[in-house]
């Protein structure tokens, strides 16, 4: 049955790659390519085995099929950094059950942090010229990020955490808007933020195996190193934050999450400690979000307070209530499937519709008469309307699927 | 001045919301976009007026007041409809579902409007068109000139608000209202019936919010789908403010929002000798919910909320 099974894998994967490879463009190709992780999650097979393929398709192929078209290591990288979002937001929404709207904010934060100490942006407020500081600090920041984050977390928890439900959740989404706006206007008295402007140049990290890959004679520009660097430390990030979480969800304090979720009251009456779960809770998903942004801002280059809206913490709740609240591969599935949705198919879409308006073709239809497709107005774009294509998922899920595409399995169901 | 208007705006809005939470206990986080659309279909009315020449012959008064039944009737159709397509399936699901359907509701209905707009007008910033008579002003005494809009807004409002305040208190349909907010399994009891009365609620808060999207709409003339969210979000700061679930606390909860909004515009950057401007008014509006919260969790005026999990 397992021998049945891997052939059949690699068989799916050789063949999704194949496609790939000779469909450079295709999105249709890339999504038929990125569904063989999902296979190998639920493969029958040994911890083992699913090690392997999961390396071959993360290590090995992504990165060559990305050097033949650098968009999907883009997009790969997209999906990394959301899927690590998701998972921090899991653990706050899914696992203790309080509805946070303003999760974008511990991201700011983290992105913030690198970006003010990693450009010369800091030397607007310190004295002295010591800013950007060199590459090398990344690691530290992306280390330090943590700790800044949880402590935002614990801040903004320790006042809020008293309130129930919706109220929670309202105040989450004020507090974000309060750090846009901060972010937004800091530009004076002191110049900390550089306001609307954003700031760049933001080092990235630093290339120390580059003098061993020269060892290895490979001749390498950083143009084309630095996607697949980023690439290799979002996969490493997001390995480090699922390994975190699934300690976390077996742990006792997972068990206490899920208990302050269930029932608050009868939590306490257990003796949890209902405040410090949910401060913790609050604490470790913020410093997922920060070290991050510390990632994407470093990537980025460029920032402002524009990546940071009120839509972007609602993408991404989508990614997690989609996947299914409460589950891990159900936070991966669901920030996957948004941001290729986002990123490919809605972009395809747009761009077919517009060939299709091209093309000037009369479509005739039964009952529906002639439609000149040339009519279609210019206005109709897909990829202009996330928003709505969000909302209706939001809408639907709830009433048709609450418990997402890839419920948490509970023990003794 | 300003910030009596502005707290107007923010009663109407937050009466939406207040209504809402009373019957159903949620937040109707779709209010916001329930309220622009009374904005929308306010210009459309008067465009197509504008289109057709009759504008100058018809009696501004009679403008205003078509524009406001226009847009009162097309938001509360669309909050009856919101709540039968989004809403009525969930009751009785866990708290955060309907919220999270509602939060879909809205990017949905922003879109929607946008879609809508681009397609019929090619574009999706609309403009309203000015009546002579909402530029002029008023004489108040010495010295104070009031406009016109400015007195649009106040009486509209309280004029509204003396309706509501009749019909929730003084017919048996608003007896229903109060006891389906009290106990629904009771009421429905004791011959209500709840869905009706639920609709019938959100009818009335959606022409609410369209009644202060129409006055948005003729006070600041620009409008797109998005602009509805912040006052969306005041507004709802506002009910929470005054005590959620609780129709004269919305009222006061918007006129206090609305009054520190305009004192924190005008007098923020003198107070801390320039250093903070108008531009940290939202900050502070913010800032006042978190606290308001934290201190008074029932708002100004709140009353007990029954506890129900979460």
């Amino acid at each position: 049955m397992a021998l049945i099974w891997g052939l059949g894998l690699l068989g799916y994967i050789s063949l999704s790659s194949a496609l790939v490879f000779t469909f450079p463009r295709s999105v249709i190709a890339f999504v038929f390519f990125e569904a063989s992780l999902f296979w190998v999650y639920y493969a029958p097979l040994s911890f083992k085995m699913k090690c392997f393929f999961g390396a071959l398709v993360l290590v090995v192929l992504l990165p060559v099929l990305g050097s033949v078209n650098g968009y999907y290591l883009e997009i790969a990288i997209q999906v990394g950094i959301f899927v690590a979002l998701a998972l921090g937001l899991n653990i706050v929404v899914g696992f203790a059950g309080l509805l946070n709207l303003g999760f974008v904010a511990f991201y700011a934060i983290g992105a913030y942090l690198w970006a003010i100490f990693g450009s010369p942006q800091a030397n607007e407020f310190l004295p002295g010229a010591y800013f950007p500081l060199s590459p090398s600090w990344f690691f530290v920041f992306l280390l330090l990020s943590v700790f800044v984050g949880a402590l935002a977390g614990v801040l903004l928890g320790l006042p809020v955490l008293r309130l129930r439900g919706d109220y929670l959740a309202i105040v989450t989404l004020g507090f974000a808007e309060v750090v846009r706006a901060l972010v937004n206007n800091l530009d004076k008295p002191i110049n900390l933020t550089n306001g609307p402007r954003g700031i760049t140049p933001i080092q990235r990290p630093p290339l120390f195996f580059q003098p061993l890959l020269k060892l290895f004679g490979l001749e390498t520009d950083p143009a084309t190193l630095y996607p697949l660097y980023f690439y290799f430390l979002v996969v490493v990030l997001v390995l480090l934050i699922v390994t975190a979480t699934r300690r976390l969800e077996d742990s006792p304090i997972g068990r206490a999450w899920k208990a302050i979720r269930e029932d608050e009251v009868a939590a306490a009456t257990m003796g949890i400690p209902v405040v410090r779960m949910k401060l913790f809770a609050f604490a470790v998903g913020a410093s997922f979000a920060a070290a991050v942004g510390v990632l994407f801002s470093a990537k980025q280059i460029f920032i402002n307070p524009e990546s940071f809206t009120f839509m972007e913490s609602i993408g991404v709740l989508a990614m997690v209530i989609l996947g299914g609240m409460g589950s891990i591969p159900g936070a991966i599935l669901g920030a996957t499937a948004v941001t290729v949705l986002n990123l490919q198919l809605l972009k395809g879409l747009s761009l077919w519709l517009n060939s299709l308006r091209q093309s000037g073709l009369i479509l005739h239809l039964p009952l529906l008469g002639s439609i000149d497709l040339s009519q279609i107005p210019a206005q109709f774009e897909p990829a202009k309307y996330e928003r709505m294509v969000f909302g209706l998922i939001l809408i639907l899920m709830m009433i048709l699927r609450p418990q997402g595409m890839l419920p948490p399995r509970r023990e003794g169901d | 001045m300003d910030g009596i208007v502005l707290g107007f705006m923010y009663a109407l809005i937050a009466l939406g919301y207040t209504m809402v939470y009373g019957v159903l206990e949620f937040i109707n986080f779709a209010h916001s976009e329930i309220f622009i659309i009374g904005a929308f279909v306010g210009v459309e009315v008067f465009l197509l007026l504008e289109a057709s020449g009759s504008l100058a012959a018809l009696n501004p008064v009679f403008i205003v007041v078509a524009l406001l039944l226009a847009g009162m009737v097309a938001s509360g159709l669309a909050a009856m409809g919101l709540e039968r397509v989004a809403y009525r399936p969930l009751r009785g699901a866990p708290r955060l579902v309907p919220l999270i359907s509602a939060i879909g509701a809205s990017f949905f209905l922003q879109d929607f409007i946008r879609l809508t707009e681009s397609i019929w007008r090619n574009t999706f910033y609309l403009t309203y068109p000015s009546l002579d008579l909402l530029e002029r002003s008023v004489h108040l005494g010495a010295a104070v000139d009031v406009p016109v809009k400015s007195l649009l807004v106040i009486l509209t409002a309280l004029l509204m608000l003396l309706a509501l305040y009749l019909f929730v208190n003084c017919t048996r349909v608003g007896t229903a209202i109060r006891a389906v907010a009290q106990d629904p399994d009771t009421a429905s009891l004791m011959g209500i019936h709840v869905n009706k009365i639920i609709a019938l609620t959100f009818f009335v808060g959606g022409a609410m919010g369209g009644a202060a999207g129409v006055l948005f709409g003729l006070n600041y003339s620009l409008i797109n789908p998005y602009a509805g969210f912040i006052p969306g979000l005041k507004a709802f700061t506002a009910a929470v403010l005054g005590g959620i679930g609780n129709i004269p606390g919305a009222v006061l909860g918007g006129m206090v929002l609305g009054l520190m909004e305009a004192f924190a515009a005008s007098y923020l950057s003198i107070l801390t000798g320039g250093a903070f401007g108008a531009e940290y008014k939202d900050v502070f509006a913010f800032l006042v919910l978190i606290l308001i919260l934290v201190f008074r969790p029932k708002g100004l005026l709140g009353e007990k909320v029954r506890e129900e999990g979460v």
